[in-house]
């Protein structure tokens, strides 16, 4: 792709990217959240902490990682735990500020689903299942949720509760007494959802060129649009240039 | 008596049908050549329990080792679903029991500490628990709040895989540590594969780098590239290629099962196997030198 354009996944990662400030302690994953990290560090926010399940903290890869136990997260971190330790010591315990999610479905309340399509007991399509999911959703300071926006990935109502967002709105989550915020943003490749006051997902942010109608019709219950949404400014050649030559030079996520 | 025998007698001596089963390894240090050995001497009705059961579990449920698994992810890392898993789940053939990975690990904690069960915090997702008993929610004596608790989980056989131990099992291990101590420690047998085999004044030069000690061992064996197409840090990397190919080979039984039979049956060993992977992928997986620095223990 020529420089003056950017396709939905490079739309994706940087917008993610500017959701991180200097100094968060990040849960990561590998794909997009890695990438949007890795720009996060490389840009605006120089002090950022990428911490993985896997046990790795203060990670920096010399080469993109393609699995969450990649070894080059451990070559030059700064420290390695146990399991165990990773999801108490820094997860339950309160030292993780983002959390990176996604699912094969997001609710109108920003409750993800990754375990099964169908019935649970006589799965239709089984899915991975929470991995570290149902923890991050629950216990990270603010949660980030990176996804295409399609009708299929956005039902009303999810099948199955695999990590909690606002549960049936309103203080559901906060009744339940789980420590995190909870979802801050659905990044998408139209634009961005952000909870309002009783936790349903509104429309806040649509991406250059693209129409509320747009967004409307590939979601599954009736989107509300923010009275100030706005437009997202474009990805600056800078950001392009440090995804497209120093991050994922070989294109395996963008 | 040496606990050091081959991976073979290993198996034959500490893994009997039925067995719940536990091949630790978070992506890191997975015990494949393990795995492959119990489908050679055609172990049945396993209980099979991995946080992610990853392509080794796929394979042993192809090759019809199980009858359940417990896991928490079953995902093929970086690359999609498990295809044969995935496929004995929709079809009802295979028993499950699942969690969260803090809920698994936790239970493994449990397990390995004595204690009769494990609290976390609430999560708020609560269809889980819904469909698995084991997930219970009582009251913290002490301010009245709730808090979920998980049962330990004991297997009757841990397989783990370490860069290094001495004869007596003494085991180090570096890079992603997962939850190898714990899978050690919760079983109650333990079959110990490693890169190398060292003198014990090796181990003792480094103990803080000690994670499992040689009084939890059962069975030491010496299995190089005991961990492909998982990896070993510091001795090969991950086999990324491996992983993405398995994603077409084990779309369908029948490929999974000529998998197995040429690289399986096919073989008698782990040795064998390397061989056959042969120099380019050996060079290809070769990771370059990067030392820590030594520390000071002093001399006291």
């Amino acid at each position: 792709m020529d420089k003056s354009g950017y396709n939905p996944q490079e739309l994706m990662v940087v917008n993610a990217a500017r959701l991180l400030n200097d100094h968060d302690v990040v849960f990561v994953g590998v794909g997009i959240p890695n990438l949007a990290c890795n720009l996060a560090m490389r840009t605006h926010a120089p002090n950022l902490q990428m911490i993985y399940e896997a046990g790795v903290i203060g990670a920096q890869p010399a080469r993109l990682p393609l699995s969450i136990g990649d070894p080059t997260l451990v070559t030059g971190a700064t420290a390695v735990c146990s399991m165990y330790d990773i999801f108490s010591l820094y997860l339950q315990r309160g030292n993780v500020d983002v959390g990176f999610l996604g699912g094969a479905q997001i609710d109108q309340f920003g409750n993800i689903n990754a375990t099964v399509i169908g019935e649970y007991k006589h799965p239709k399509v089984r899915l991975p299942g929470s991995g570290g999911s149902m923890e991050i959703a629950a216990w990270a300071n603010r949660c980030y949720i990176i996804t295409p926006h399609q009708k299929r990935r956005f039902p009303a109502r999810v099948d199955f509760h695999t990590s909690a967002g606002f549960l049936s709105g309103g203080d559901a989550r906060v009744k339940t007494g789980v420590r995190g915020g909870g979802p801050q943003a659905v990044v998408t490749n139209l634009g961005i959802l952000t909870p309002d006051d009783n936790g349903e997902l509104v429309l806040t942010a649509l991406h250059p060129g693209v129409s509320f109608d747009q967004v409307y019709e590939n979601t599954g219950w009736s989107l509300k649009q923010a009275r100030d949404c706005q437009v997202t400014a474009p990805p600056t050649e800078e950001e392009l240039t440090i995804l497209r030559e120093k991050l994922d030079p070989n294109r395996i996520y963008i | 008596m040496s606990k050091l025998m081959s991976l073979h007698e290993a198996i034959r001596d500490h893994i009997h049908p039925g067995d719940l089963v536990y091949a630790s390894g978070f992506t890191h240090l997975i015990p494949f050549a393990a795995g492959h050995e119990i489908i050679r001497q055609g172990l049945r009705n396993l209980t099979l329990a991995r946080a992610t059961p990853d392509l080794i579990y796929d394979q042993m449920v192809a090759a019809g080792c199980a009858r359940k698994l417990i896991f928490s992810y079953i995902g093929n890392p970086g690359v999609g679903s498990l295809h044969r898993i995935r496929a004995a789940l929709e079809s009802g053939e295979l028993e499950w029991e699942e969690y969260s990975h803090f809920g698994m690990i936790s239970r493994l904690q449990a397990g390995a500490s004595g204690l009769p069960f494990m609290p976390m915090n609430p999560t708020g997702a609560a269809d889980l628990a819904a469909n698995n008993p084991n997930y219970r929610q009582i009251a913290d004596p002490y301010s009245g709040a709730a808090v979920v608790v998980v049962p330990p989980l004991t297997p009757h056989v841990a397989i783990v895989h370490a860069q290094r131990a001495d004869q007596q099992g003494n085991a180090q291990v570096w890079g992603i540590l997962g939850e190898q101590q714990l899978a050690a420690f919760a079983s109650q047998r333990v079959i110990l594969t490693v890169e190398e085999v060292v003198d014990q004044a090796v181990i003792r030069s480094d103990p803080n780098r000690t994670i499992i000690p040689g009084m939890v061992v059962d069975a030491i064996c010496h299995v190089p590239y005991c961990a492909h197409p998982s990896y070993t840090q510091g001795y090969y990397d991950r086999d990324n290629e491996f992983y993405m190919n398995w994603d077409q080979v084990s779309k369908t039984q029948q490929g999974a099962q000529d998998y197995l039979d040429e690289w399986v049956f096919g073989l008698p060993d782990r040795a064998a196997y390397w061989d056959k992977l042969g120099s380019e992928v050996h060079h290809r997986l070769k990771p370059g030198d990067r030392f820590s620095q030594p520390v000071n223990y002093g001399a006291y």
